[in-house]
């Protein structure tokens, strides 16, 4: 049976790949962020989980409106990353894991959830730069990937609670599987920014510290607002915290914070990586 | 946490200065949002910079969004609903990044933009033993 180790939730600002892309890492700028990843590198490193299940949204790479799925799950051999029109392609091959993927596609469909499937899909910055803040070089990822794209590009978006809900139905997959693999779950984007109108530059400290403080304890917390209440609170793009909300769902055991990192500013988001180490739930 | 906002007439939910990317804003920017998709590919973009018109009129852009990329007016395009995810890449050519949008949008100066984000900055980090 596979089991679920963990999970790594992180902002993935196209600049942090862009940073990379310079060697800034120690650059006093970007120190700050990029020293919250050394608990997330020993985990990986002592934890050696073979599968990530990434819970993220795309940005116009593979999709466009003129097809624009709510949930979409991969399933392809092989993912890549492209330029996404500022010139920057990661050049490492991401290897998916087809067999889980449908595993987790029947699953969910069991359970009364609708997603596109991907046999041929690009990931954008949400997978690529969680991917080189964790494993960073040049030599081949040493796990395998399972995208799940979740629309928070065109309203109206997926609820908290729904996406919530297809966490815990992929979780349910994940330890229904006959396979032997261990998985770490990832949930990327926000914390709190908006980009565009006469707000953009909007941060929420608060409502960001509120978000941190229930993910692993009281993750339905989280739940209380809609979607819409979350681009008022967290700005457009903070609504990304979706991808959170539908990655500590699939956690189903017992949960405790390994660590947590909170920085302001990257470029005009309220950045932040947390942490979560996910236990079997002790029976009686 | 916050008094909410309210609804418009339309019964849309309105939040200042916050457009939000709705079916409506999709039909409107769909001809503008397109061209800038295409922007992914560094040749379709080098087409763009040789014939910035002849590259919008084959992406069936209305004049009037002709005119916002001529003006280089984000904040038009926004309203007329372009995605800040496919401006970014419009932008990209441009010559700008996300903070040079903030400031546009904001009309602020690009350092007093940076520095409101930098007057809010802050680290928190803990670590379990």
């Amino acid at each position: 049976m596979s089991t679920i180790c963990g999970g790594v939730f992180t902002s993935h600002v196209p600049g942090i790949g862009n940073a990379i892309a310079k060697g800034l890492q120690q650059d006093p700028y970007w120190k700050p962020f990029f020293d919250g990843f050394d608990p997330v590198h020993e985990f990986l490193e002592r934890e050696k989980p073979d599968v990530a299940v990434v819970f993220y949204n795309d940005h116009g790479l593979n999709f466009f409106l003129d097809k624009m799925p709510t949930f979409a799950i991969g399933a392809a051999p092989e993912y890549r990353h492209e330029d996404e029109g500022w010139g920057i392609a990661f050049q490492r091959p991401y290897e998916g894991h087809p067999d889980l993927s449908w595993h987790i596609i029947e699953e969910v469909v069991e359970s009364e959830f609708d997603p596109v499937t991907c046999q041929s899909m690009l990931v954008d910055h949400a997978v690529a730069v969680p991917f080189e803040l964790c494993w960073p070089g040049k030599g081949a990822f040493p796990i395998k990937l399972i995208p799940i794209a979740i629309n928070t590009v065109q309203h109206p978006l997926p609820s908290p609670k729904r996406c919530y809900n297809l966490g815990q139905a992929v979780g349910r997959a994940i330890s229904t599987w006959e396979g032997d693999e261990k998985v770490v779950i990832f949930g990327t984007g926000g914390l709190s920014h908006q980009l565009e109108g006469a707000r953009a530059g909007h941060l929420n400290p608060d409502y960001d510290r509120f978000c941190l403080k229930n993910l692993a304890p009281d993750p339905e917390a989280l739940l209380q607002h809609s979607s819409l209440d979350i681009v008022e609170l967290a700005g457009s793009q903070g609504v990304e915290i979706i991808n959170w909300i539908a990655a500590r769902g699939a956690l189903t055991g017992s949960v405790r914070e390994l660590a947590s990192n909170y920085h302001i500013p990257i470029s005009n988001t309220a950045a932040a990586t947390v942490l979560l180490e996910n236990s079997e739930t002790v029976r009686a | 946490m916050l008094p909410f906002s309210k609804s418009s007439a339309q019964g849309k939910r309105v939040i200042p200065g916050t457009p939000v990317f709705d079916g409506d804003s999709a039909q409107n920017g769909y001809a503008l949002n397109a061209m800038c998709y295409s922007f992914n590919s560094q040749a379709n973009r080098d087409k763009f910079v040789a014939d910035e018109e002849a590259y919008m009129t084959a992406y069936n852009l209305t004049e009037a969004q002709k005119d916002m990329v001529r003006a280089r007016d984000v904040l038009a395009m926004v309203n007329g609903g372009g995605n800040v995810y496919y401006l970014a890449k419009l932008a990209g050519i441009l010559g700008l990044n996300v903070q040079d949008l903030g400031a546009l949008q904001t009309g602020m100066e690009l350092d007093a933009f940076k520095q409101s984000l930098l007057d809010q900055g802050t680290t928190e980090r803990s670590v379990a033993a």
